[in-house]
C-alpha cells in the first residue's frame, strides 16, 4: 500500500532550481535510499516531504491526503518527521528536553523511556545539555527525538556525516531495530554500501532529477556509481 | 550615608527598570527583535490602568489586573500583524516598523487623551507614600520594596517557566531553532505570539509601576525604552537573569550620578550604558586592551 | 551582451538637474522671503534624506540619532558667531565640526549590531544633548538665538540661507553621486548585500561604512546649521529631538531606501505633507509613523525603487546596467 507519493516536484531558492520534476512512489513498511552526489537536490527533496520547503510546482501526498500546502509543524502530526541534516538539535536543551518538545498527540510505542532503551548510549546523559554531547550522541538524540511523534515515515538526512564509523554502525544497529518494527524509512546517505545494504529500494539523484530507480539487490554496483556521478550510459 | 541610602534607593529603581526591560529581553530572547515601541506599549499600559481607575474608581492594581486580558490580547494582535511579517523580512525592518508603530502608539494617545501628564500615584492607595526610616540615613519606601519583590517575582516566575515546564522547553527551543521546531511539531507562529503576549503584559506592569513612581504622558515612551535597552544591554543581551541586575545596576548608576550632580543622573546611566558597549565591542585602539580582555573572558557569548 | 553606466535617460536627466540646480539659484530674485525659507526647508528635508539614506541604504546602517549631527551643527554655529566669527563663516565652521566629532564616534559606533547601532546612536545624541543643556553660554534648556545674522537685512538674510541651503545640497548629492560611481559604490553595494562575503573578497568593510558614517556626520551637521539659519531660533529639545529621524526614517522608506533618487521623492513628499498640513498635530503624526510602517513591512524599496523595478527605470548613472545583446545568431 502506497504511503507516499511524489508527483513532479519542482524546488526553488530564488532562480535555483534545485529539484526538477521528481516523482517517485514509498510502499507501507519501505526503506528506500536516496543516494547522489552534494547538490544533487536530495536535502532539498526531504525537506520538501517534511513540509520544511514549500515547493514550486508539484504534489506531495501522504496516506492519500496532498499535504503540498501544509506546514511542517503539522504534518508531524500526520505522521512524517525528519531527522535533519547536521541534526539541528537543541542546543541550551538537555537530551531528556530535546526529546519532551517533541511529543506529539500521537500515540505509540515510542516515548523518552523506550528511545533512551534503544539508544542506552544516551542514559547516563539524560541531563546533559545536547550543545556538550558528542557526534553519536548528538544523533542518537537527533533519531530520538523524531520517534517522539510516532511517525509513520521517518525521513534521515545524513545520519552518518561527520561519525566515526564505529559510531556510524552503532547508530545503523539501532535504526535496523526501529526498521524491523516497520517503519517506512527514506534517507539519505552518502556511504553508497551502507545505503545498498541498508534498503530494500534505491532512487539516485543527480542535479535535481532522478536517473536511477530500481531495488537495491537486483542494482549492480557500476550502473549505480554511473548514475550518481552522471557518467555516459553505454549506449 | 547618603551614599548607601543612594545605593539602596538605585536597587529600588533599578528593579522597576528591570521590570519594565523585562518584555523587551523575552522579545529579543525568543525572535531576536528589539521592539521599539515597547516603551509606548508600557505607556499604553498605563493609560489603560489610567482609565479603568477614573471610570471605577478602584485601585490601581484592581486596575491593572482587568488591563492585563486586554494587554495580552493586544500583543497577540501586535505579534499576529507587525512582528510576524518583519521577522521573515530583513534585519532592518522589525527595528524600521516598531519604530513607525511608536509613533503611531504615541500620536493616538495624545488624541485619544490631551498631552497632559497623568499619574497612578493616588489611586495606588498607602503604597505609594508609606517609609520607613531604617537608620538616620537610610529610608525604604513600601514602593520600592513592592517592585522589588515584584521585580524577583517576575523573573523567577519565567526562570520556572523556561526551565521546568514544556512550555518553557518549547519556547526555548524555538527561540534556538525556530526551524528545527518547525520539524517537531512546535508552531513557532503560536510560541512567538505567546512570547509577545507575556513581554506585552510585563511591559504593562512597568507602565503601572512608572504611574505609581511618577508622571506619564503620551510622549513617555520613547525614554522608557532607552531605559529597559540600556538595562538590558548592561545586563548582557539574551540573559534573562542579566536584564535584572542590568536593570539594578542602571538604578544604581543614576542614583550615584544624581549624587555627583542633580542633573547627572540620567547621564550617568547613558555613559555606563555606552561604557559596557564599548568594552563588549571594543573601540579599537580607544580601550585599554587589558580591561576589554578581563571582561571579554566574563561575558562569553 | 554590454555592461552600460549611461543609457539616454539617464544623460538627460543628469543634464536636466545640473539645469534645475541653476534654476534654482534664481529663486531668492523671483519669489517673497517666505517661499525662499520654505523652499529652503525642502532642501534641508533632501540633505537628510540623503544622508540617512547614505547610512542605511548604502551602508546598511540604521541610526536613530543622527539627530546628535543636527544639534551639533545647529549649536555649532551659535557657538562660533559668539565667539565672534562672521555667521556664514561660523555655519562653515560648524559643518566641518559635526563631521570631526563623527570621526572618533564612529570607532566605536561602528562595531555595534544593528538594534545596538540605532539605539546607540540615539543615546549619544542625547549625551549630547545633555552636555549642552547645562551650558547656560548655549541657552540651557531654553533655547538660544542666532541674532549674530541680524546684522543682516531679512531679504539678504533669507537669500543666502537658501544659497548656502542649495550649494550644502549639491555638494553632498555631488559627493555620494561620485562616492557610487566609484569602484568604492560598487563595494558599497556589495558589503550592504552580504557583508561577510564582501569581506571575504577583500573589500575594506570598515573603511567604507566610516567613510558614509562621516560623510552623514558633515552632512547632518550642515542641515543643523540651515536649520538655525533658516529659523533662527533653536532649543535642545527640538533640534536634538528624535523626530528627526523619524521624518528621515520616513523620507527613505517611502521615497525607496538604497536609491538614489528615492530620498529626493521622499523629502519632496514630507515636504508637500507638511506644507498641506500646517496644523500638524497627532494625526498627521499618525499616518507618517503607519506609513513608515506600512511601507517598511510591504513596500521595503520604497516608491521610486517600485518605480526602477517596473520600469527598469534608471534616471541618475549611479548603477551598471546588463543590456543583452540584440539579436545574436543562436549558438548550437
Amino acid at each position: 500500500m502506497t504511503l507516499v507519493t511524489v508527483e513532479s516536484l519542482d524546488c526553488r531558492y530564488g532562480l535555483l532550481q534545485a529539484v526538477r520534476g521528481v516523482s517517485f512512489e514509498i510502499g507501507q513498511g519501505e526503506t528506500v535510499a536516496l543516494i547522489g552526489a552534494n547538490g544533487a537536490g536530495k536535502t532539498t527533496l526531504m525537506r520538501a516531504v517534511a513540509g520544511a520547503h514549500r515547493p514550486h510546482g508539484g504534489r506531495v501526498v501522504f496516506d492519500g491526503i496532498d499535504i503540498t500546502r501544509i506546514p511542517a509543524h503539522r504534518r508531524v502530526a500526520l505522521g512524517i518527521a525528519l531527522v535533519p541534516e547536521g541534526r539541528r538539535l537543541f542546543p541550551g536543551l538537555t537530551v531528556e528536553e530535546n526529546l519532551r518538545v517533541a511529543t506529539s498527540r500521537r500515540r505509540g510505542r515510542w516515548n523518552v523511556k523506550s528511545v533512551l532503551e534503544v539508544f542506552p548510549l544516551l542514559q547516563p546523559r539524560r541531563h546533559v545539555a545536547a550543545a556538550n554531547l558528542s557526534g553519536g550522541e548528538q544523533q542518537a538524540v537527533a533519531i530520538g527525538r523524531a520517534l517522539m511523534s510516532n511517525p509513520r515515515l521517518l525521513l534521515l538526512d545524513e545520519v552518518s556525516l561527520g561519525l566515526a564509523p564505529v559510531v556510524v554502525d552503532a547508530v545503523y544497529r539501532s535504526l535496523t531495530d526501529v526498521i524491523r518494527e516497520g517503519a517506512t524509512v527514506l534517507l539519505v546517505e552518502q556511504d553508497l554500501t551502507r545505503a545498498l545494504k541498508v534498503a530494500g529500494r534505491v532512487i539516485c539523484m543527480l542535479e535535481g532529477r532522478v536517473v536511477l530507480e530500481g531495488d537495491a539487490a537486483s542494482l549492480d554496483r557500476d550502473r549505480v556509481v554511473r548514475a550518481y556521478f552522471g557518467l555516459k550510459r553505454p549506449a | 550615608m547618603t551614599l548607601v541610602n543612594a545605593v539602596l534607593q538605585g536597587i529600588f529603581l533599578g528593579a522597576f527598570y528591570a521590570v519594565l526591560a523585562c518584555g523587551l529581553s523575552i522579545m529579543f530572547g525568543v525572535m531576536r527583535i528589539i521592539n521599539l515601541a515597547h516603551g509606548d506599549v508600557a505607556v499604553l499600559g498605563a493609560y489603560i490602568v489610567f482609565v479603568i481607575v477614573e471610570h471605577t474608581g478602584v485601585s490601581a492594581f484592581v486596575a491593572f489586573a482587568a488591563a492585563l486580558p486586554v494587554m495580552v490580547v493586544l500583543g497577540y494582535i501586535l505579534q499576529l500583524t507587525v512582528l510576524e511579517r518583519s521577522l521573515k523580512a530583513g534585519i532592518l525592518t522589525p527595528l524600521l516598523a516598531t519604530f513607525g508603530l511608536s509613533i503611531v502608539i504615541q500620536n493616538l494617545l495624545q488624541l485619544t487623551f490631551s498631552p497632559d501628564v497623568h499619574s497612578l500615584g493616588g489611586s495606588a492607595g498607602v503604597v505609594t507614600t508609606s517609609s520607613w526610616q531604617v537608620t538616620s540615613g537610610l529610608s525604604v519606601s513600601a514602593l520600592g520594596i513592592v517592585v522589588l519583590a515584584v521585580a524577583v517575582l517576575v523573573f523567577g516566575a519565567l526562570q520556572v517557566f523556561l526551565s521546568r515546564t514544556r512550555a518553557g522547553w518549547v519556547m526555548r527551543a524555538t527561540a534556538e531553532d525556530a526551524d528545527a521546531a518547525e520539524l517537531v511539531g512546535i508552531d513557532s507562529r503560536s510560541v512567538y505570539a505567546r512570547a509577545t503576549a507575556i513581554a506585552v503584559a510585563i511591559a504593562a506592569l512597568g507602565g503601572l509601576f512608572l504611574g505609581i513612581r511618577s508622571v506619564f504622558d503620551p510622549v513617555s515612551g520613547p525614554t522608557q525604552l532607552i531605559f529597559a535597552f540600556e538595562a538590558v544591554v548592561i545586563g548582557g543581551m539574551g540573559s534573562l537573569w542579566g536584564t535584572l541586575f542590568g536593570g539594578i545596576a542602571l538604578g544604581v548608576a543614576q542614583t550615584l550620578g544624581a549624587q555627583v550632580h542633580p542633573q547627572f543622573a540620567v547621564m550617568a546611566g547613558h555613559l555606563l550604558f555606552l561604557a559596557v558597549l564599548i568594552v563588549r565591542f571594543g573601540g579599537g585602539r580607544a580601550v585599554l586592551p587589558g580591561v576589554r580582555r578581563a571582561l571579554l573572558l566574563r561575558t562569553a557569548r | 551582451m554590454k555592461v552600460q553606466r549611461w543609457t539616454r535617460t539617464s544623460s538627460l536627466f543628469t543634464g536636466g538637474t545640473a539645469v534645475l540646480a541653476v534654476l534654482l539659484a534664481c529663486v531668492p530674485l523671483v519669489f517673497d522671503p517666505d517661499v525662499v525659507q520654505k523652499l529652503t526647508t525642502l532642501l534641508i528635508l533632501v540633505l537628510l534624506a540623503a544622508m540617512w539614506n547614505a547610512l542605511a541604504g548604502y551602508g546598511g546602517m540604521l541610526s536613530v540619532g543622527q539627530q546628535a549631527f543636527i544639534g551639533i551643527g545647529a549649536y555649532g554655529t551659535v557657538f562660533f558667531a559668539r565667539q565672534g566669527v562672521s555667521p556664514y563663516m561660523a555655519m562653515i565652521l560648524a559643518t566641518l565640526l559635526a563631521g570631526a566629532i563623527s570621526v572618533p564616534i564612529s570607532l566605536f559606533a561602528l562595531r555595534l549590531r544593528a538594534a545596538q547601532f540605532a539605539i546607540g546612536m540615539w543615546v549619544i545624541a542625547e549625551v549630547i544633548s545633555i552636555i549642552v543643556r547645562l551650558d547656560q553660554n548655549l541657552g540651557a534648556g531654553t533655547g538660544i538665538s542666532l541674532i549674530e545674522l541680524n546684522q543682516y537685512e531679512p531679504n539678504f538674510r533669507q537669500a543666502y540661507t537658501f544659497w548656502l541651503a542649495l550649494a550644502f545640497a549639491v555638494i553632498f548629492l555631488a559627493a555620494l553621486f561620485f562616492l557610487l560611481r566609484s569602484p568604492l559604490g560598487a563595494s558599497l553595494q556589495a558589503i550592504r548585500d552580504d557583508e561577510d562575503a564582501a569581506r571575504s573578497l577583500g573589500v575594506r568593510v570598515a573603511a567604507r561604512k566610516r567613510l558614509l558614517f562621516v560623510l552623514a556626520g558633515f552632512g547632518c551637521g550642515a542641515a543643523g546649521v540651515l536649520v538655525v539659519a533658516n529659523t533662527l531660533f533653536i532649543e535642545p529639545s527640538s533640534v536634538f529631538s528624535v523626530q528627526w529621524s523619524a521624518y528621515m526614517i520616513f523620507m527613505v522608506l517611502v521615497g525607496g531606501l538604497g536609491t538614489f533618487e528615492g530620498p529626493i521623492l521622499g523629502a519632496i513628499l514630507l515636504f508637500a505633507i507638511q506644507t498641506t498640513f500646517t496644523q500638524g498635530g497627532p494625526w498627521y503624526l499618525v499616518g507618517l509613523g503607519a506609513t513608515a510602517a506600512l511601507f517598511a513591512l510591504a513596500l521595503p524599496r520604497g516608491l521610486w525603487g517600485t518605480i526602477e523595478e517596473r520600469l527598469g527605470l534608471r534616471l541618475m548613472p549611479v548603477g551598471y546596467r546588463v543590456v543583452e545583446a540584440q539579436r545574436e545568431k543562436k549558438v548550437a
